[in-house]
Formats: C-alpha cells, structure tokens, sequence
C-alpha cells in the first residue's frame, strides 16, 4: 500500500524463495497473534491448498529464543514473534527441510518491516538458512512465486477477518459475566467449526452466507447464560498490534482484567487494515502520491465499511451486544487529536480508538507498547495529554511491555488506573 | 472503639500505623530485608499490646510487595496511589500536588485540577534504593551524604533517567577528584529531574506541594533541591511528620471501609499462614548440584594461577603496574620473570590517589634498597589523573593492558570477558590485534557493582550473597536486562517469597546473562570464541563464574589472579616498553604529595566547560571535564580539518537575519532534527515568499531544561527531546509564528527501497503541538510536506501557503520552490566539496579520517557532547557521512533499507572500506529504534571490508569516558593491524 519502487538501488541480497512447488509440501509456521482470527484465516487458506498452522506455543522458552537471535534493542513483538518461531523449528515437531515460515510486512516507515529480515538473519545464524519465509505484504516489497493471494483469495480472507473480529468481540462482552464458566469459550470453539464448515473446498463463499454466519456467530453467544447483576468496569485496550492483542505480549492482559472484575474492550483487527488501506488515500491527499492506487484502495474502504455497517445493523436490530462504531467516524474522530498523515505503526488509529472507546463510555484505557517503540512515542503516549484536554473523563494508562519488565509493575500501574475508574 | 490498621510492604521496609477513632496512635517502621511476611507478623506482634487483645480492628494492606501476602492471607490490599490520596484527603487536604519517593517506587499525584495519578513504570531511577546506591558508592551512610549534600558550592549534570546511568555519571567525578559534597547534592539534583521529567511529565507542578516517603522526609539536601527546582516557598513545600507512614495512614484509612473485621490474634493468624504459603515463581536450575561438584569446578580453575614471591625476598629490577578502576584501584608489583612480587586491591573510597600514594609509600618501604621500580604504566578510568599525579611512565587504555595480560595466561586467546564493579568489557583477538571491542555504556547491569550494592542493602557482603546461591535448589529467574528491572524482578521474586540463596543464585545468572545477551549479544559459544579468558573482580565469584559457564557451555579460563588482570597487564606493558630512567616520583615527592582540587569554569570556548583542577604540588596537575585542548595550554595540535565544526557553523549562518524589509511576519524555525539539514531549504523558501526567518539557538543543556516538562514520553531520544526546547527558546524570541512540517517522507536519494524518515523525526511537530501548552493559542505551522517531488510540493505548497495568506501569490510560491531546491542542493554541494577538502589534507598529512556517520542532528554540539574534538583530539581528521556516501556504489544490505538517513550510513560505511586510512565510528543515540536495525548491518559491511566497526552511543550524559575508551582501543588495533602488516610485508 506504500507508494515504493522496485528495490533496485540497492542490490538484492539473496534468501530462499517459497516456491510454487513447496506449496504442495511444505508446512507453514504461522506466528500467534489472534488465535480466533488468525486461526479462521489459517483454517481457510487449506481450501487454496497451503497448509498452514498457527502456533500456540508458550513459555519463557520464546522470549529466550527471542533475546538468544534478535537484537536486545530491537521491539519486543519482533523478539517474541521471531522467538516464537525458532521455538517451533527447533522443537522437533516439525520436519525442517519441509517447513516455511510466514511475516506480514506493511512496508510502513516503523521498524515492524524490517523483522523478515530479522528473522532470516536468526535463520542463517542457527544454520536454517534454507528455510523459505513468506513476505506477507501488499506493497510489492518481496515476492514469493509460491505464495500468491488472489483477489477471490483476499474477499474471503477479509469475511473471514470480519468474523472473526465479531467472534472476539461478543465473546468478550459474554466471558466477564458468564454464567457456567467456559461456555464463553466453547462459544467460540462452535462457531470457529460452523465458519470452517462453510469455508471448504475450493468454492467461493458468498456475501449472503457470511450474513448467515454473522447472524449464527450473534445467536450462539447470544443463548449464552449471563449474570449481568454486577456491574463491571469496561477497560479498553489499545496500542501496540501485537502487545495489544497478544497475551504472551501482554503478559495475558485480558485474563489479569477479567480476575480485576473487568470487561475488557478490544477493536477489532479489520481496523488496523482499514487504517492501513486508508493511508494511501491519505497519501494521495497530502502529498499527491498515487492517485490510482488511492482510488482502488478507497473502493477497497467502502466496500469493507458496507460490510462493517451490515454487522452494526445486525448486532442492533439482535440487542444483545454492543455494536462498533462505524469506522469511518472514529477515522474522523482523531482528527481533533492528531494529523491524519501520522501513519507510521499503528499512526492515528491509536488516537482514533481512544477516542472511539471514550466516545462509547468506555473512558478507562490501558495503551500498550513496547518498551522503546517508536510510533507510539508519538501517537500513543504523545497523545494522551490532549486527549485528556478533550475529554477530561478519560483516564489512560500507558503500559510499556519488554522481556525485562516485571509484571507486577504492569499490573500495578494498571491497579491504579482501574483506583480511578468510574 | 474503632481500630484501623495500615500495613505498607514497600520494596525495602514495612510500615505499619494504628488508626483509633480517627487518631493516629502507633506508626513503625522496619526495613525488612527481603523477609517480608515475617516482618509483617512482627510489626503487628509489636503493635499488639497497644491495640489490646479483643479489640475488634479492621485492616488493609498496600504497598508494592504487598499484594502477595495480601493475597495470600486474604487480607484486603489497596494500590498504593488510592492508599496516598485518602491519607492526603484526611491528613493534608490543601495539597494540590504530592510526590511520593520510596524505596523503589516514585509517584506523583496530581489533585487539583484534572486528577492524575503516576508512578514509576519500567524504571526505578531516582528513588530511595538510587540514593541508597549513590552513597555506597561515595562510600558514606545516606544520612551523611545529605549532610554533604548540604555543603555543596555547584550542581553537576547527572543524568536523570536511571540509576545506572547516574552512576556512571558520578564515578568519573569521582575519580576526577570532584568535592563529595558536590557530588552528593547534584545526586539529589537528579533525583529531582527524575521525578520532573519521568513522571511530571508536562504538568507543571505548582501550588501546595506535599512530599511524602522516607527520603523525602529523612534528606533536608534533597528537600532544599526539590524546592530550588520548583521554585517553592517554605508556605507551600510541605514536608509533614506523617512523610514515611503516609501510605500506611492512607491503607489504615482504607480498613474502616472494609468488612472484614479481625482481632490481633486472629490477623496474626491469617499473616502467618501467609508466610507459610508455597512459592511461585521461574526457576532455574541449580549452578551446583552438591559439594562434590564443587570442588571438581574449583580444582579446575585452581590451575591457573601465577607465580608469586615476596617482595621482601627478591632483588632486582621491579616493575610496577597500576589499574586504577572505576570503583577498585589494583596495584601489582612484578619481577623480571613476571612473578607477582607484591599487590594490592582496594575500594576507591571516592579517591584513588589517596589509595595510589598511601600503597606507593608503603612498596618503597618494602622494596628498600633491594627492589627497584624501573618502569610504571597505569591503566583504568583513573589513567590520566594518576599518571599527571605519581609521573607514571606510560598510560595505556585498559583494554590493552587486559589483552597483555591475558595473552601471558593464554597465549591462543581469541576472547576476553572482564566484568568489573562497573563495567563489562570483552572484546575478540583476531590476527594478534584487538578486534570488536563490546562494552557496556548503555546499561551496567550486570555488573559487579549492582551485586555488591544489592548484597549490602541485605546486609551481607558481596562474597557472602554470592556464595549464599552456590547451592540454591531453585535459583529464580529474574531475566535478563536493566538492573532497574531486575530490582523490580526482584521485588516481585521476595513477593513470592523466595529466599537469598535463591535470589543471590538468580542474580549470578542474570548478571552473567546480561553480559552474553545484551553486551556482548552472543549466539552461541563459538561466537565468543575457542579459548575464552575471563577476569575481573566479579568473576572472583564462583557462583558468576559457573553461571557463565553454565549460560555458554564451555569451559573458560580464569586466571587466579582475575581481579588483578588490568594491573598486571600494565606491569608487563611497562616492563615490555622499559625506558631508560622511570618518570615515576620517588620517596622524596612522594613524602610531600599533596593532592587539591578546585572546580571552574573555562572561558576559552562557548562550550564554557566545568573543569575540575587537580593539583598535586610540584606543578604537577590534571585538568578534566575539558572537550578540547585548549584550557590544557601547551602546545595546541593544528585545527584539522572537521566537518562537524564545519557543518554547525555553516547551519549556524542560515539564522542570520535577512534584513527583508517589512516581512510578512517573523517564522521560527526549530534548530533540531531534521531542520539541521533542511534549513538551507525552508530558509530560502520562507524568505523569498516574503517572511523574515529566525533559527532557535544551538542547543544546550539549560535550553533541554527549560522544555523539559512537556516532554511525554521519557524513553524517546534525547535529540527529540531536545525540540521542547527549542520550542520555548523561539517562543521567547518573540517570533509570529514556528514552522515545522511533518514530513513522513525524507528526500529520495535513489539508493533505498523507499526514503522514510523515522517516526520520531517524521511525527514530533504532532507531538509538540499536543504538548507543549503555549502552542494551543499560537500559530504553529505544521503542514504535511514531502520534498521528493519538486512538482507534487509546489501544489501543496501552493494550496498551503496561498490558503494561509492570501496576499501570497502562486508565482511567488513557484518561484521560492526553485529557490529552496537550489539552495538546499548548493549545500549539498557544498558539504560534498568540503569532504573532499578534508579527504585530501588527510591523505596529504598523512592523516587517519574518522567518518563519523550518524545522522545530520548528531552534528548539535548537546548532541554528540564534542565527539567530534575528543576523536579530532586524537591527530584524526573528521568527515560526516553525508559528504562521503555517494563516492562508492551502495552496498548489498540484508535488512529492509527505507530511511533516508541511514541508506547514507551504509553508503558511507562501505565508502570505509574501499579506503585505507579511513575509520568508521557510527554515533547512535540511545533510544534509536532505527538504529538497532543499522548497527549490526554496518558492521557487517565493515567487517566484511576488512575494517574495524566502532559505535558510540550517545545520550543526554556528557561523560566521554566510554567513548574515549573505544576510540583509543580502535586506534590501537588499527596501528597494531597496520605494524603486523608491516611485518609480513618485510
């Protein structure tokens, strides 16, 4: 989605492709991030004949990994992902010469594209060079011949994304308060079946039965025994994309809300793309970069956001839950906080998701990041002074996540942002 | 009746304040020594006679080791911030703003107003155990460094940010010969600025003021600093009797409204079954797992040891070598076969000539007539001092004497690790020549010194703590990064209740992990190398030295004498080079040694340096604190050619004024970040289109002060930080308005996938409009722009400024576009012809060139603290990455090359390998995110060229040392490499 040219001026440097032939075989290693999300994607991608599979790995082993292969100065997210990885390589379970690895890369200005290379830097050192790793990206930066996504492709990934997002979401408004404690979890486990039962074989899935499924996702958990009589404190996370969504970059942040008597909010992943996609159209605005790209992305937003309405319409007319705000205006609520160019990390989404949660009542926030993370020292805790200027009832707390950092310092901090809650 | 007890469970004491109706009766205090939960049952056991035995109490317990037994005996907890403010709203409700220091915790609470309430995250500098750790250093009791403390003529620069950093500040004064009561205050001073730009973080903090916690209660020096800082009468500075219980009070105020309710007996009961409550927590496995194990470790290492004689037996020539450290002063005396005849190792105690004459006196004692020192070479932080003061023949940097030392154990060394009270060094040999020098300037965790200070506040000394963990079942795992973490790893590890031995072992291995993975950033053992020696005083202990062992799955050797390593190695360095006739003093001097120092300021520059002056009579003296030569008189070394100097001052002349006759309105231009290469673009841009410009002053130290409180975010780098300043120092020029655009795009040079500027510099202009309060109501202009497309910025230029004011007209604007490029591309030019210039006095004078590359901020004088005169100093000429990156073909990078700025360092590092006399130093701040990417590339690229990497980090401490330690230690291994060059030729 950058506006970037072909990486001719500086020489390549050469790394093993993923090729067409290594699809049929090999296995992909897909680092955790979302496991209800990712792992709907995951499910998905083997009706396009990939094998992938998300890690659930934990255990101190990945940041040792991590802090073993990647710089100590590097953000944490790179050190558990890349951690996370080798973990899994040298676990034994996997069959290495038949094994690639997988890394999203945005191509943005932060150090976050830079981990693929990080990572084969770790490869090559511990003597898996060979070891093909995907460039997951949109921006042209890597190719890989056996690796292509499709537009068909990338419409089901996205109604997959939307599921999934809505999964987290009401599951996370049921599990504070349900009645038989797991049911919210097998919630989640029947719907992930039903969504992988409808996502099979190489048939293309349609608006009308993602509909269905968005409907059966909002009357599985809406079945669901809740005790509602005691009133919660709804605490937003935001920051970070992994530190935010990942509890083993969090140190399992939700859980810690949810033992405090929380309800933790969290926005959905499909935010972050959206964001991510409406940048070109920001850049097209501010600089006159590529108008065509612009405009194709700019359809990509508004057919996303038709999708994001449909939802919101359902969750109101269901009256279970609480439905998003519709993107589009907490894109436009950040602009009394920050610039729209700020597009680097998480840019002004971060504001903008603040303000979304305090807008929804949602005024308590712990702000994640890594420790050091660039982006964030704009946006995030850059951010918070003003934002408190505009709604005085917020009451934010920044928390900064690194292999060194205690716990009990976090869940301090975060005690005492959660003293002053309303 | 109604009793209401408060526990507080701090990092380093327990607290305890018996509340009845309303009335404070008992309040105690007991530091406890990691045993918390007995120190909790003992408190309340105390209290119990006072309370009276049926007397129905309510309780609650705070603090940040309390939670734990809270939990553990179902007692209620309160966060310590809520148990502040309810004590303050009962005990002192005028106050509008408390801070709080504790042992290991720093809060502040914001009550009027919007209500804010902070405290310290990941970084415990500037609290009580920081003070603790400065006197232990100063060699004195907290309470008599606030007597010091109140002494002071003059405040030091210490760094503020943590602890470690502070430390590393000091001990150069120290060794410098700075007046402890000095010292002593500017460490309060530090923690003032902690507490101001940690936590304040841009709320100015005014009005009432309560302060609150035992150092705050217990340090009138640091009571009188906060107060100076924040300009704070006596009517509002309020240090109330209550400061050190405060949290307590507050906690035992929360009790009222709880449930529960308890007898003595019965509280008693529930803290005790906490105290018996398993243990959570990592563990590690043991470093031995029985004696016998032990003694096989220990007869291994027992062979390496040196021989020793007398020196009351032997006769003949001696030779004398002196590692003056940065908290231990070493001194060996050997013979002609490299016996040790005579050594000695001894705390610092804040002054090593003290240490140096009173062993000096007593070897010529024992030598006599027999033993004659013929030759003398000291080494350590302390080089220069001692050898000004004693005649010392030669001087030479440590890591050379530590190289000379080892080879005599190991003559195949190919690594060496040497962990001293403050630091880690270790470098690799390759070719016979010192190669890749690690050392720690960023972080001394893991050092010895952190050991020793964490054994003493638990009331042992170092070699006890140690060899408490020899045989901990479960050591705990208390990972591995800033010591400011691992105090608060360790904080949680006493939570759980885990015993000394398991910390002291957890500690060991923490240390030793901190060294492999954040210093030396090891892989595996075979990156280190095959014969690794290991030396220095913290590997005296076994339990460290079984933990590396363990962490690198090698044997290694450790020389017996490893604490003495750097004194031996200048013994043999001194005896290797034997001159004619010792410059040493002899007993005569030495009976009428005197030693004064005095401080000043030195007017021969506008850097106006502190000096400190050290005279010893005889008109020996040792001038530090100096960035150039100048105040040192004698014969001045010819202005080389540097591009540093250059570069500013050519900057420098853009801020001249215009004298444009009726300017539309008077534009600020911040001299920061990228500015420092855009000026020449904005300034003929912003002229032409009629307005007058004004540049902010170059940066200084007072000018970081005075931005300091809007700055949020306290880990940012230290060049943005500094842009709050220059806000406020434009501000107070008087200008109309400040422009600063945000540029996500740098200007694209067409050798990188894409041409970014970091974050940071792309976005800070957002982060000051948001924070810096004087802004909101002034016209600051802070436009999108990108530079890389001459015909894309014209329209938004054209729509920006012809929207702002109208008598622009769109010609204009396309006529000062024309001009900006020219400009900015003449300066260009200009740098590039400069370079040149420096290039070819440097090949004609038979000169080294240093390419410093880093980015074009790094030339800000606050910045790079006079790197650029400490490397010219050393006969180098200095040119900048910007003049030399387009003399060579890009290099092939195996990382995603999308910044500007550093696509130029790669191209600049690879033009150092194609030329001979040409040294890279690559200069990073700390904090850089983009450069933990770059660094580990530009080594590659030059060591693949065959050429020696050298980085510098740089920060907002002005301590050169560390710095001075790699330049002479690179130039040491080039000068080395080029004479076995020499040798092969021949």
């Amino acid at each position: 989605m950058q506006n970037s040219k072909t990486p001719e001026a500086t020489p390549a440097y050469s790394y093993p492709q993923f090729t067409e032939e290594m699809r049929k075989t090999y296995k992909i290693l897909v680092p955790n991030m979302l496991p209800v999300q990712l792992g709907l994607i995951c499910r998905l991608m083997k009706n396009y004949g990939y094998d992938m599979e998300l890690l659930h790995t934990e255990g101190p082993n990945i940041a040792e990994q991590g802090l073993r292969n990647v710089h100590n100065d590097t953000c944490y997210p790179a050190l558990l992902v890349i951690g996370q990885l080798m973990d899994a390589i040298e676990s034994g379970k996997y069959d290495i010469h038949k094994i690639a690895l997988i890394l999203p890369q945005t191509g943005g200005g932060c150090r976050a594209s830079n981990y693929i290379h990080l990572l084969r830097k770790a490869l090559e050192k511990n003597g898996y060079g060979f070891i093909p790793v995907i460039s997951l990206n949109f921006s042209g930066l890597e190719s890989n011949p056996g690796f292509k996504l499709t537009k068909t492709m990338l419409v089901q990934v996205a109604y997959a994304l939307l599921i999934g997002d809505l999964i987290m979401m009401v599951a996370n408004q049921c599990r504070p308060y349900e009645v038989v404690p797991g049911s919210t979890d097998k919630a989640i486990d029947i719907c992930m079946d039903a969504v992988t039962g409808r996502f099979t074989g190489e048939r293309m899935v349609r608006y009308g039965e993602v509909k269905h499924l968005f409907r059966f996702v909002l009357t599985v958990f809406g079945k669901l025994k809740l005790d509602k009589t005691q009133k919660k404190k709804l605490v937003g996370i935001v920051g970070e994309i992994y530190v935010k969504f990942s509890p083993l970059g969090n140190n399992r942040l939700e859980e810690f809300l949810l033992s405090e008597g929380c309800e933790p909010v969290l926005p959905g992943l499909m935010d972050f793309c959206l964001y991510c996609i409406y940048n070109s159209v920001i850049d097209h605005e501010l600089y006159s970069r590529n108008g065509k790209t612009a405009a194709i992305y700019k359809m990509v937003y508004q057919f996303v956001l038709g999708k994001q309405a449909d939802i919101i319409k359902m969750m109101k007319k269901d009256g279970h839950f609480r439905p998003p705000m519709p993107f589009d205006e907490v894109r436009k609520k950040s602009h009394a906080i920050i610039g729209q160019g700020v597009k680097m990390g998480e840019g002004w989404l971060l504001p903008a998701e603040m303000v979304e949660l305090i807008s929804e009542g949602v005024t308590n926030i712990v702000c994640t990041q890594p420790f050091g993370c660039l982006p964030n020292h704009i946006a995030g805790k850059g951010m918070i002074r003003k934002i408190r200027e505009v709604y005085p009832q917020a009451n934010i707390v920044a928390v900064d996540y690194d292999p060194g950092a205690s716990k009990i310092n976090q869940e301090n901090r975060i005690k005492l942002m959660l003293s002053s809650a309303e | 009746m109604n009793v209401n007890v408060g526990i507080d469970i701090g990092s380093t004491t327990v607290k305890i304040v018996v509340v009845r109706d309303g009335e404070i009766i008992h309040k105690h205090y007991e530091r406890h020594f990691s045993k918390v939960r007995e120190k909790a049952v003992e408190l309340v056991r105390a209290a119990r006679g006072l309370i009276g035995e049926d007397t129905p109490l309510r309780c609650s317990i705070t603090g940040s080791a309390g939670l734990g037994v809270a939990k553990a005996a179902d007692i209620d907890f309160v966060q310590e911030v809520f148990a502040t403010r309810k004590a303050v709203g009962v005990h002192v409700p005028q106050a509008d703003v408390v801070i709080e220091l504790g042992g290991e915790d720093a809060k502040i609470v914001f009550l009027t107003g919007q209500l804010e309430e902070r405290m310290n995250g990941s970084c415990a500098g500037g609290t009580g155990a920081f003070i603790d750790q400065m006197a232990v250093l100063l060699d004195v009791t907290p309470a008599e460094l606030d007597q010091l403390a109140q002494g002071a003529e003059r405040i030091y620069t210490i760094a503020s940010r943590c602890g470690v950093f502070a430390k590393s500040d000091i001990q150069p004064l120290l060794n410098e010969g700075a007046r402890k009561e000095d010292v002593a205050a500017s460490i309060f001073q530090a923690v003032v600025n902690q507490t101001i730009a940690g936590l304040a973080q841009g709320r100015e903090v005014k009005g009432d003021v309560l302060f609150l916690g035992g150092p705050l209660f217990f340090f009138k020096g640091l009571q009188k600093r906060f107060q100076d800082t924040l300009k704070l009468d006596d009517a509002h500075a309020h240090f109330p009797a209550l400061a050190p219980y405060a949290i307590a009070a507050g906690a035992a105020e929360y009790a009222g409204g709880t449930q529960k309710t308890y007898t003595v007996a019965s509280l008693l009961e529930a803290l005790e079954k906490a105290a018996d409550a398993p243990v959570v927590a990592n563990y590690l496995p043991p470093l031995f797992e029985d004696e016998q194990q032990y003694e096989e470790f220990k007869n291994r290492h027992a062979m390496h040891d040196v021989m020793t004689q007398n020196v009351t037996m032997y006769e003949g020539d001696a030779f004398l070598g002196i590692d003056c450290g940065s908290t231990t002063t070493k001194l060996v005396l050997i013979g002609a076969d490299d016996q040790i005849l005579f050594h000695h190792y001894q705390s610092n105690k804040g002054n090593p000539a003290d240490v140096i004459r009173e062993q000096l006196t007593k070897l010529y004692e024992l030598c006599g007539d027999r033993v004659h020192i013929v030759s003398s070479a000291v080494t350590g932080y302390g080089e220069a001092l001692i050898q000004n003061a004693f005649g010392v023949d030669f001087g030479l940097v440590e890591t050379v004497a530590h190289f000379r030392a080892a080879r005599h154990f190991c003559p195949d060394v190919d690594f060496i690790i040497d962990i001293g009270g403050q630091d880690i060094k270790c470098f690799k040999i390759r070719n016979k020549c010192i190669d890749n020098i690690s050392l720690n300037e960023a972080c001394s965790s893991g050092c010895g010194s952190f050991i020793e200070t964490f054994a003493r506040s638990m009331g042992y000394s170092i070699e006890e703590f140690c060899k408490l963990g020899l045989f901990a079942k479960h050591p705990i795992d208390l990972g591995s990064r800033c010591t400011v973490f691992m105090n608060s790893s360790v904080k949680q590890a006493q939570k759980d209740g885990a015993g000394i031995d398991a910390i002291s072992a957890g500690l060991s291995v923490s240390v030793v992990k901190n060294a492999l993975y954040k210093v030396i950033r090891a892989h595996s053992p075979d990156d280190l190398g095959q014969h690794i020696v290991v030396q220095g005083g913290t590997f005296l202990n076994d339990a460290i030295l079984r933990s590396f062992e363990q962490e690198i799955g090698r044997d290694v050797t450790r020389p017996a004498i490893s604490g003495l390593m750097g004194a031996y190695g200048a013994a043999l360095h001194a005896k290797d080079n034997r001159r004619d006739t010792t410059t040493l003093i002899g007993t005569d001097i030495l009976a009428g040694f005197e030693h004064n120092v005095r401080s000043t300021r030195c007017g021969l520059c506008e850097n106006h340096c502190n000096l400190t002056i050290n005279d010893f009579g005889g008109g020996r003296r040792f001038i530090s604190g100096n960035r150039c030569e100048r105040p040192l008189g004698g014969t001045k070394k010819a202005d080389l050619p540097n591009l540093y100097k250059w570069k500013l001052e050519k900057l420098k002349s853009y801020g001249k004024p215009s004298g444009i006759a009726n300017p539309i309105a008077k534009i600020g231009l911040p001299f920061g970040l990228n500015n420092f290469e855009l000026l020449p673009f904005w300034t003929a841009f912003l002229r032409k289109l009629g307005f007058e410009t004004v540049l902010s002053d170059v940066s200084t130290r007072d000018m970081y002060m005075q931005g300091q409180h809007s700055i949020p975010s306290d880990t940012v780098c230290y060049p943005a930080k500094l842009m709050h300043g220059h806000i406020e120092n434009l501000l107070e020029k008087g200008v109309d308005a400040i422009f600063y655009p945000c540029m996500t795009y740098n200007l694209d040079e067409e050798r990188a996938t894409n041409h970014y500027n970091c974050p940071v510099v792309a976005y800070y202009p957002e982060l000051l409009k948001a924070n810096v309060s004087a802004l909101a109501d002034f016209d600051f202009m802070m436009p999108y722009f990108e530079l890389a497309d001459k015909k894309r910025f014209t329209k938004h230029a054209v729509k920006y400024f012809c929207g702002k004011y109208p008598q622009i007209k769109k010609k204009q604007v396309i006529a000062a576009v024309e001009d900006a490029y020219m400009a900015q591309d003449e300066y260009y030019i200009d740098v590039r012809i400069e370079g040149q210039r420096a290039i070819r006095y440097a090949d004609e004078h038979d000169l080294d060139v240093a390419v410093i590359a880093g980015r074009p901020y790094h030339v800000d004088p606050e910045i790079n603290h006079g790197i650029d005169q400490l490397i010219a100093s050393f006969g180098l000429v200095i040119v900048s990455e910007d003049a030399v990156w387009q003399l060579t073909d890009a290099p092939e990078v195996h990382v995603l090359n999308q910044w500007t700025y550093h696509s130029r360092m790669y191209g600049a590092a690879k033009y150092v390998t194609q030329k001979e006399n040409a040294q890279l130093i690559q200069l990073v701040s700390f904090g850089c995110g983009i450069d933990a990417i770059t660094t580990d590339e530009m080594r590659a690229i030059c060591e693949n060229g065959g050429k020696i990497y050298t980085q510098l980090k740089i920060d907002e401490i002005s301590n050169l040392g560390a710095a001075k330690i790699r330049i002479r230690s690179m130039l040491a291994a080039v000068e080395e490499g080029r004479k076995l060059a020499e040798q092969q030729n021949a």
